[in-house]
């Protein structure tokens, strides 16, 4: 058995498929996965991701130690609230985790990290930090609700606790505000407007409920999954990993080069791998041919494999199979799938396929 | 607790069978089967005329969570594959006994029908799953 969220028993009582996911007991979906999917790309749906860790960062030397932890620079973040999505490197140019940071204050960050990796970033964090003046604290005591979907902003207004409810509707696209106990980013993994809710985990039973009754969708892994893959967005352990890094998985518009004398980890072995003309390329693929594409499969050219999918599946908004490839460079617009032994055709596109309700890629 | 049509025939991967009364069979998967795999989005049937052994991996399940196969229940050749799934795959979602149905085949030998197991002895199966 796996970790609860404090939000557990609500999705028991909604009747959810609960499977194991990054050592937390989450749910797959409450019904149908691709009714929640609409719900988010229509309205608003909402989902328990408590499993995720926010961790504070503070002390006069965390803006230091952050522009070496992390390959985009938090220096970028100028104005109070201002969120920044960014890789932590190993040295050799692979990815601890991907994260969301945001800047609370001079000296002052919250980090979001994923849920699986969680514990290997904090202890990697306390590795680099040693001897640095500041205070790394994983907050286990907060939830965290993300409400998605053009609807989302208005249906969550107005159960935003007083000191927060203003600062948060005015709030710009990647930053977040907070009051004395709740933190309010305007950012999501869903390609739709939306905020992500940070609170005391006891009081998340209220607030979920309180969106059920504004008549917000709860929304599973299964969805959230489709959503991001619509809307381009990686995924740590699939897309990326510790082996392969931002240049191979269409994240290299996350590393800050500039300045030439920030020493980020990482740094050396991405600045060889940038100049190498062989490097592979992460694409998005739409399967015109028939079937669903999935993870692990092999992508041709003329029967010759060049390439491998490393997140497939099938697009609810586009009523087709689309996936995120790695593959060899230059290989033209089109190629095929290994589909369970046959090779199925599909064409080379720019993701993201689907933002903001809109569908981003010809058919 | 999922629904279990009483006159039909089913395996232990979860297909069901319909004897049409006519030297033919009908085969779908079970109202478990759908609720287990979750929202489908594509099926690959067998094509017509088609020879079959026993438990052959003979068509494909796709939902939006993984692949599936569909095994023949028995040996037989098959007559028609269900043509409206290509447009509306979701129908072994919302009707899997009715308009979900998959393929109809013609048996080898019809007597191997009461081989596969009755409504209670697969509820018997599934509980064992769980």
């Amino acid at each position: 058995m796996g970790r609860h969220t404090p939000l557990y028993s609500q999705h028991a009582r909604l009747g959810a498929r609960i499977v194991p996911f990054g050592g937390w007991d989450m749910p797959l979906h409450y019904g149908s996965q691709i009714e929640e999917h609409h719900a988010v790309r229509r309205a608003a749906g909402m989902f328990d991701v408590s499993h995720m860790r926010p961790v504070d960062i503070e002390g006069e030397d965390a803006q230091s130690f952050l522009r070496r932890l992390l390959a985009n620079d938090v220096a970028k973040l100028q104005s109070p609230g201002k969120a920044l999505y960014s890789c932590m490197l190993n040295p050799a140019g692979g990815v601890v985790d991907d994260l969301i940071v945001y800047a609370r204050g001079p000296n002052r960050y919250r980090l979001v990290v994923n849920a699986g990796t969680a514990d290997k970033d904090i202890a990697w964090m306390r590795e680099h930090a040693q001897g640095a003046a500041l205070d790394i604290r994983p907050r286990d005591d907060l939830a965290m609700i993300a409400v998605q979907g053009p609807e989302a902003r208005a249906r969550t207004e107005p159960l935003l606790p007083e000191d927060l409810r203003a600062a948060a509707m005015q709030l710009q696209p990647f930053f977040g505000a907070e009051g004395a106990h709740w933190f309010v980013g305007r950012t999501g993994y869903t390609g739709e407007d939306g905020f992500e809710i940070m609170l005391p985990a006891e009081q998340a039973p209220e607030l979920w409920q309180a969106l059920i009754d504004a008549g917000v969708q709860p929304c599973g892994l299964g969805a959230r999954d489709t959503l991001r893959l619509e809307a381009g967005m990686n995924l740590y352990g699939q897309d990326m990993d510790d082996e392969i890094g931002p240049l191979e998985s269409g994240l290299a518009w996350t590393l800050a080069w500039e300045p030439a004398d920030r020493d980020f980890i990482g740094r050396e072995a991405l600045t060889k791998l940038r100049q190498d003309p062989e490097r592979r390329v992460f694409v998005g693929l739409l399967l015109t041919g028939r079937g669903v594409i999935r993870n692990h499969q092999k992508v041709l050219v003329e029967g010759r494999e060049v390439g491998e999918i490393t997140s497939g599946g099938f697009s609810p908004t586009l009523e087709r199979s689309i996936a995120l490839a790695r593959v060899a460079p230059g290989i033209g617009d089109t190629c095929e799938v290994e589909i369970r032994g046959k090779p199925v055709a599909a064409r080379l596109v720019k993701p993201p396929f689907v933002r903001n309700g809109k569908i981003r890629i010809d058919l | 607790m999922s629904d279990l049509p009483s006159e039909l025939r089913y395996t232990k991967t979860h297909e069901w069978v319909k004897d049409n009364g006519d030297g033919t069979l009908t085969v779908g998967i079970t109202d478990h089967a759908q609720e287990a795999l979750g929202d489908i989005v594509f099926v690959e049937a067998p094509e017509a005329g088609r020879a079959l052994d026993a438990e052959e991996a003979c068509a494909v399940v796709e939902s939006v969570k993984a692949a599936s196969d569909i095994y023949s229940p028995l040996a037989g050749e098959v007559i028609e594959a269900n043509a409206t799934l290509t447009d509306t795959p979701d129908a072994i979602n919302t009707s899997p006994y009715g308009d979900g149905w998959i393929f109809r085949i013609a048996p080898a030998d019809m007597s191997a029908l009461d081989a596969l197991l009755d409504a209670a002895a697969y509820e018997k199966v599934v509980e064992d799953e769980a």
